[in-house]
């Protein structure tokens, strides 16, 4: 508990333990497993993950390879560790660009309101005017496959949902009591905005932002499926799916375990979603 | 400074909202006449009492003069400089010059804030202290409120409503004001708190020669606390003069109503007889004439029809009514 | 004598909490005759308000009940044993209750006349037309011009003191002989709350209604109530007629409450204080709960728990050391 009460200490969240400890806990658990499957995957991965031996091609699972190999004689187990590597980084980077930008504009949008706050949300309904995946596959398509482009869709369409959580927290806020008396006080614009406002107004998004991982996961591992994200022979498990899909009615195995990896960590940010919802009081 | 200029002069003050209606298919535009002309001075060190009912427009008043809120016409003259339509400068220079004391002890203060740091902020923010002595100041600050120093490191919702109340007047005398607008600060208190706080805020404007606009709802408070008193209906002032005056020979009959209405503890003075009908009408649909007429016992014809009274009266103790009555509700001796 | 209407004996109200049971109210004693108004004094969490939700049998929270005790209703039913469904015809039938806030205890979406004879179709055997002038009467009664007109408003149709007495008239619509009002005037302007306090009193000599008044404010308690019991800490302190309490408390929380009431004394400058904080939840303190603010204590006082004593007849106190006793060097 000493994160908790450092968290608390810093930003002063008034944390209750309840119903939500059991989800955290699980959630960070799981989390954190994959964390250390990633940093650790040279050590971890019993061989190299893009090795092809013609040997062992499409071997069910055994002893020597507990998830099988795949048609190029990969070994998966090796190839689902690895991938951790990239699938944590796509839903790391997949929500921080869009909470950013989402949170600041709309921090902007429901502090100044007016005309700024016309301009903000109109531009937030062209956004959501697209269909979600088509705007994301366009996008894509025009800079060219690759996580860069994926990380820039992401952003470019993902900002839209922070932005109406905070900004509606903000339209509240920003004529509480405290927020009148921090401008009473010749705070600038700045500091009531961000040292006052967001504080009290961010919990919501960061509860919002897990479970958003989990969408950008299945988004990523989509794309890649797709051929659209990572390039062979990359481990990655959405690649991996879409690679062993024309082998699964002779080798389950290619598609089910890198299937499993992405059930298990979108369960980890869903349930730490979860807990911190609980614990920090928000409603989701 | 210069001492023959009031530290605020306001004329003609006036605040209209475009109201929104409530209702389903009727969508009118309203207008809520919240501030309807209002005049007043105030002098450096004096303490001015703002009382009135709900929807009088005492708040309203406060924040419009500090810029916290619209205005729509008027001026509002601090320390001789315009700031009703000042510049952005002039407007930072008046927060500078100014604080507000709210009437939620918890509400205003930033949950997530230690009160310390609530505190160091304005001193960083204003270049009040050298950061080496910032805590030394904060300290000196919630002691001179008669806080417990050891406090400084808990967040609101850890204090009492009297402790937040006075966490936020150190924070208002942490600006170093030379005006600071009191809005219902004692309401949301215990009645044993309240006298706490009362005594505080006399205290430190003896101390410290605060001028201060005391806004409340309960006149025996303003009593105590204030020098002068300005009695507000429906967005106007009704009456105003020195505390003593306005309390002993009222001469508006909304403020000798509401000074008989005042309930003393006193076990053989039972509900007045005679007590003031109605209640304030809407500000968006003003009465003609006189304000106060509709409830007015001494009303006759000419108050509807004539323009809205002036203030007149002499010595500084003004009255916005036509005729210059004598008592009509019995009074507290 | 005929019996009390109301009869409450050592009526106690515990919360679990994470830290153990706590107690709310402590063993609260009063009876409340025919025609009689009781004000029920105290600060913010000095279990005022708790004790009428007990009686009334709506405790907030599931983790709250009543530990022990008895609420006589006319010398006869004991309401803390009442199953759910007696309780609420005892509800509104023989109790009634208005609240500081009517905007948020009127239903916005249903009239006025409709909340009324709703509560009376519920007690009585009534058709709807009956139902109907019966709610325009008690509109009248509790001062609304013109009720025929009025009754088909909608709460936000009134005024803040219009709503009060439509609240009122909701609480009595079923004749109901106690009315207990929490902080009825608290929420109205200071006019307003003359008028409220007179509509009660009117109520009062009407009908012989018997009223708890809970408020925090003693100047209301000296104009309309008869008998004035103290709170502080889930206790009563002091309890007994308006005037021994006013002018004669020996308590000397009842004492430092009228000297810091900010119209009383000389009306200018520094007002009597009680130093220090009301105890919080979980934060009562041991022996009387008022020796930490009390000029008076002694060791005594942070170790037992003064007895409640009649002091005097009618007269109930709890305090180691009254006041006007001191002088005169101890006990007698």
């Amino acid at each position: 508990m000493n994160i908790s009460r450092s968290v608390n200490a810093r930003f002063g969240w008034r944390l209750k333990f309840n119903s939500g400890v059991v989800p955290l806990i699980i959630g960070i658990s799981i989390l954190g497993g994959w964390l250390l499957v990633a940093i650790f995957a040279p050590l971890l991965a019993p061989y190299d993950p893009i090795f092809q031996d013609a040997a062992v091609r499409l071997k069910p699972p055994s002893m020597a390879h507990p998830f099988g190999t795949d048609n190029f004689g990969r070994d998966v187990l090796s190839r689902v560790i690895w991938g951790a590597r990239i699938d944590l980084q796509i839903a790391t980077f997949g929500v921080v660009f869009a909470f950013v930008i989402g949170t600041t504009v709309g921090s902007i949008a429901g502090y100044y309101g007016g005309w700024v706050d016309m301009v903000l949300m109109r531009l937030i309904d062209v956004v959501l005017a697209f269909p979600f995946l088509v705007l994301m596959l366009t996008i894509i398509v025009i800079l060219g496959p690759g996580l860069g482009s994926f990380y820039v869709a992401m952003a470019l369409v993902g900002w839209v949902s922070y932005a109406r959580l905070i900004r509606a927290q903000f339209l509240v806020l920003k004529n509480s009591d405290f927020a009148i008396a921090a401008v009473s006080l010749g705070y600038s614009h700045k500091r009531v905005m961000f040292r006052h406002l967001l504080p009290n107004a961010i919990l919501g998004s960061i509860v919002f932002s897990m479970s958003d991982a989990v969408l950008v996961l299945l988004n990523g591992a989509a794309i890649s499926y797709l051929g659209l994200g990572v390039q062979p022979p990359t481990a990655e498990w959405g690649t991996m799916i879409a690679e062993g899909q024309g082998f699964i009615t002779i080798g389950w195995w290619i598609t089910t375990f890198p299937g499993l990896a992405i059930v298990l960590l979108a369960m980890g940010f869903s349930m730490l979603a979860d807990g911190l919802g609980e614990i920090l009081g928000v409603r989701q | 400074m210069n001492s023959s200029v009031p530290l605020l002069e306001v004329n003609d003050l006036v605040v209209h909202f475009a109201g929104s209606t409530m209702g389903l298919f009727n969508r009118s535009d309203q207008t809520v006449k919240a501030l309807n002309s209002v005049s007043m001075t105030i002098r450096s060190g004096e303490t001015l009492g703002l009382v009135g009912e709900s929807g009088s427009g005492k708040s309203t008043f406060g924040r419009a003069i500090l810029r916290l809120g619209e205005l729509t016409s008027g001026s509002v003259l601090f320390d001789g400089v315009e700031v009703a339509n000042g510049t952005s400068g002039d407007i930072a220079w008046l927060r500078r010059e100014t604080a507000m004391v709210f009437q939620d002890p918890y509400g205003a203060l930033n949950p997530r804030m230690t009160v310390g740091d609530a505190i160091a902020e304005v001193l960083t923010v204003h270049n009040k202290i050298p950061t080496a002595k910032l805590n030394e100041r904060v300290q000196e600050l919630l002691a001179l409120v008669g806080m417990d120093t050891e406090l400084a490191s808990r967040r609101p919702a850890d204090l009492s409503g009297g402790q937040c109340q006075r966490v936020g007047i150190a924070r208002a005398l942490a600006i170093e004001p030379r005006l600071i607008v009191a809005d219902e600060c004692v309401a949301a208190l215990d009645v044993s708190i309240q006298g706490q706080i009362i005594n505080l805020l006399i205290e430190l404007r003896e101390k410290m020669k605060l001028s201060m606009i005391f806004i409340a709802h309960d006149l025996a408070i303003v009593r105590r606390l204030c020098d002068r008193v300005a009695v507000m209906y429906l967005g106007r002032i009704v009456e105003e003069g020195p505390t003593d005056r306005v309390f002993n020979a009222p001469c508006h009959p909304y403020t000798q109503s509401l000074i008989s209405a005042i309930p003393e503890i006193d076990p053989d003075k039972p509900l007045p007889e005679q007590l003031l009908g109605g209640e304030p009408p809407s500000p968006i649909s003003l009465p003609n004439g006189c304000a106060f007429h509709p409830r007015c016992p001494i009303a006759q014809d000419k108050c509807r029809d004539s323009p809205v009274p002036a203030l007149r009266g002499e010595d500084g103790h003004l009255s916005a009514c036509i005729f210059s009555s004598e008592s009509i509700f019995p009074q507290p001796t | 004598m005929s019996p009390p209407v109301l009869s409450v004996r050592d009526l106690s109200v515990i919360a679990k909490t994470d830290q153990g049971p706590q107690t709310l109210v402590d063993r609260v004693s009063f009876e409340l005759n025919r025609g009689e108004i009781l004000g029920l004094v105290g600060e913010s969490g000095s279990g005022k308000s708790m004790t009428c939700r007990a009686i009334i049998g709506l405790l907030p929270s599931s983790r709250i009940s009543i530990s022990g005790g008895s609420v006589i209703l006319r010398g006869k039913s004991d309401l803390t044993h009442l199953e759910e469904s007696d309780m609420r015809k005892v509800r509104g039938g023989d109790i009634g209750m208005i609240f500081q806030n009517p905007s948020s205890h009127l239903d916005p979406v249903m009239s006025i006349g409709g909340q009324i004879t709703e509560s009376i179709r519920y007690h009585h055997q009534v058709n709807r037309a009956e139902a109907r002038n019966r709610a325009i009467e008690i509109l009248h009664q509790v001062g609304i011009s013109d009720p025929a007109q009025r009754i088909d408003d909608y709460p936000h149709e009134f005024s803040g003191g219009m709503r009060q007495r439509a609240m009122i008239a909701v609480a009595l619509a079923c004749n109901p002989e106690i009315l207990i009002a929490d902080e009825p005037t608290t929420a109205l302007d200071v006019t307003v709350q003359a008028q409220i306090l007179r509509l009660l009193m009117d109520l009062r000599e009407k009908r012989e209604l018997s009223i708890i008044l809970i408020t925090h404010d003693l100047g209301v308690v000296a104009q309309v109530c008869d008998t004035v019991a103290v709170m502080y800490g889930g206790r009563i302190c002091e309890r007994g007629p308006k005037r021994e309490i006013i002018l004669d408390a020996h308590h000397p929380y009842t004492t430092g409450l009228i000297d810091c009431q900010p119209s009383g004394g000389s009306h200018r400058g520094l007002v009597k204080t009680i130093a220090g904080q009301p105890p919080s939840q979980g934060s009562m303190p041991t022996g009387c709960a008022f020796h930490p603010r009390c000029a008076h204590a002694t060791k005594e006082c942070a170790q037992t728990e003064p007895a409640a004593v009649d002091y005097q007849p009618n007269h109930m106190l709890a305090c180691h050391h009254p006041i006007g006793e001191i002088n005169e060097g101890g006990r007698a």
